[in-house]
């Protein structure tokens, strides 16, 4: 995203918090129409204020503690929000595939994130998670809470023990990698180096990538925690390219997963908007506190915060 | 990394067809960003009457999605395209552009692939748009 993109993107995302933020204010010219308050006690725009608020603040941890909005997303607000798994899981879709487009363009045109990378693994990631979205719609909400609870610990697992390498060793590329020309060259900003890169592995990694899609669909969580792992690590591919690709290739997994749950009529725009604007605010701050903020410190945070999500809603799953 | 790949179309630079595709993506989260920006603003200014009065949305989102339509009269799908007269359903308009654009992406990367003679990456981008399509279309579907 060039800086005059950057720009009208904030600035449309400030224009529609300060409206989520005037929200009372507006509730209080239509009240003469309406009763303010609603079924559970509370005025119509508490739970999409706190909605805001909630997502801003994960927005922020998001990029501090270097995970992606949708996997904070659906654990907390299932967790502690009275909204069904369903629309927090479409909900949730929306808000990863908002933030995977808007990186995206960015990271295609620096040349970080590989188009080329991406088009095999997205396909098998999209399909996967189109079966994922189906079995996690039909599945009893009980059921899904309980796999979600647990997924959400093995992430937390993941991220404890899980090491990063900036420039894995490739000593060859194999035979379908190189078939599909899956290579590239980018320029390390903080050195001026220039960085030849290929991978290998790539049948076993295209297979984890069923999984991983399967997992994206069925829990709207996005899959940046397993993507990265999967192209740096066991493919090879360079961090910096891991996490671009990663970035955009949730544009593309998400947007079908999205899909399914868009026409199952799981989206309800005053949940979506609020958390979308929230978390994407979130993340422009975010960035600007990376400089000063001890990203150590929150990513531990991050951790315990995930860890309570996920007991939480293993809970939730259990005992109703 | 051991070993430089060395081939001759490596460059710093972005391909072609991945800086168009960058290029319609942008333009495609912009649209969609400032048209959900507007339609959420008529929504909750009553410029257009929500087809769920806004004070009584918190009675359906506890409920699970099959039981949200039934009781709220619902339909699934594209049923929200007959809906639009609705503040509220007229918010899936930017919804489903930024859900959309992808498949848009994908679609016009095509012809650069085939001049290119890269038939097998043409294959595969249509295959995706394919997918995507049928997952938009509404022909895929889950349910409790």
């Amino acid at each position: 995203m060039g800086k005059n993109g950057r720009f009208w993107a904030v600035a449309l995302l400030l224009l529609l918090g300060m409206l989520l933020a005037a929200s009372p204010v507006i509730a209080q010219t239509q009240a003469e129409s309406a009763p303010a308050a609603t079924a559970d006690g509370h005025v119509w725009w508490f739970w999409p204020l706190l909605l805001f608020i909630t997502t801003f603040i994960m927005g922020i941890f998001a990029v501090l503690g270097g995970v992606g909005g949708g996997v904070l997303f659906v654990p907390i607000i299932s967790g502690f929000f009275p909204f069904h798994l369903d629309f927090v899981r479409g909900t949730g879709l929306l808000v990863a595939l908002s933030g995977a487009l808007a990186a995206g363009p960015g990271l295609l045109k620096a040349n970080l994130a590989s188009l080329r990378l991406a088009i095999p693994v997205a396909l098998i990631a999209s399909t996967c998670a189109i079966v994922g979205a189906m079995i996690g719609l039909a599945l009893p909400t009980n059921i899904v809470q309980i796999a979600l609870g647990g997924t959400i610990l093995g992430i937390c697992i993941l991220m404890l023990t899980a090491k990063k390498s900036e420039l894995p060793e490739v000593p060859q590329a194999d035979a379908l990698s190189s078939a599909l020309r899956i290579y590239g060259v980018y320029q390390e900003a903080s050195t001026g180096k220039v960085i030849n890169w290929k991978v290998h592995r790539t049948p076993l990694g295209l297979c984890l990538f069923v999984i991983i899609g399967v997992m994206a669909g069925m829990f709207g969580l996005g899959a940046g925690w397993a993507n990265v792992p999967v192209l740096n690590l066991l493919m090879g591919a360079p961090l910096k390219i891991s996490v671009a690709t990663s970035k955009f290739l949730l544009s593309i997994t998400d947007t079908s997963a999205a899909w399914i749950y868009m026409n199952k009529g799981c989206v309800i725009p005053l949940m979506v908007v609020p958390s979308l604007v929230g978390i994407m605010l979130g993340s422009f701050v975010g960035v600007r506190l990376l400089k000063v903020a001890k990203p150590t410190f929150i990513r531990w945070m991050v951790i315990g915060i995930l860890a309570f999500a996920g007991l939480k809603a293993l809970q939730k799953g259990i005992f109703g | 990394m051991a070993e430089t790949p060395e081939k001759s179309d490596v460059t710093l630079d972005a391909s072609p067809e991945q800086l168009y595709y960058a290029a319609i993506l942008e333009k495609g989260m912009y649209i969609g960003l400032l048209i959900l920006l507007i339609t959420y603003i008529i929504y909750i200014f009553g410029i257009l009457d929500p087809y769920i009065p806004l004070n009584e949305i918190s009675k359906y989102w506890s409920m699970n999605v099959d039981q949200y339509l039934h009781e709220a009269n619902v339909h699934s799908g594209w049923a929200w395209t007959g809906m639009l007269k609705y503040g509220d359903f007229l918010n899936f308009i930017g919804v489903a552009i930024l859900a959309g654009v992808t498949i848009m992406c994908y679609l016009s990367i095509v012809p650069i692939l085939l001049r290119n003679n890269d038939k097998v990456y043409a294959v595969l981008a249509v295959l995706e748009a394919l997918i995507l399509a049928a997952a938009a279309s509404g022909l895929v579907a889950g349910g409790h």
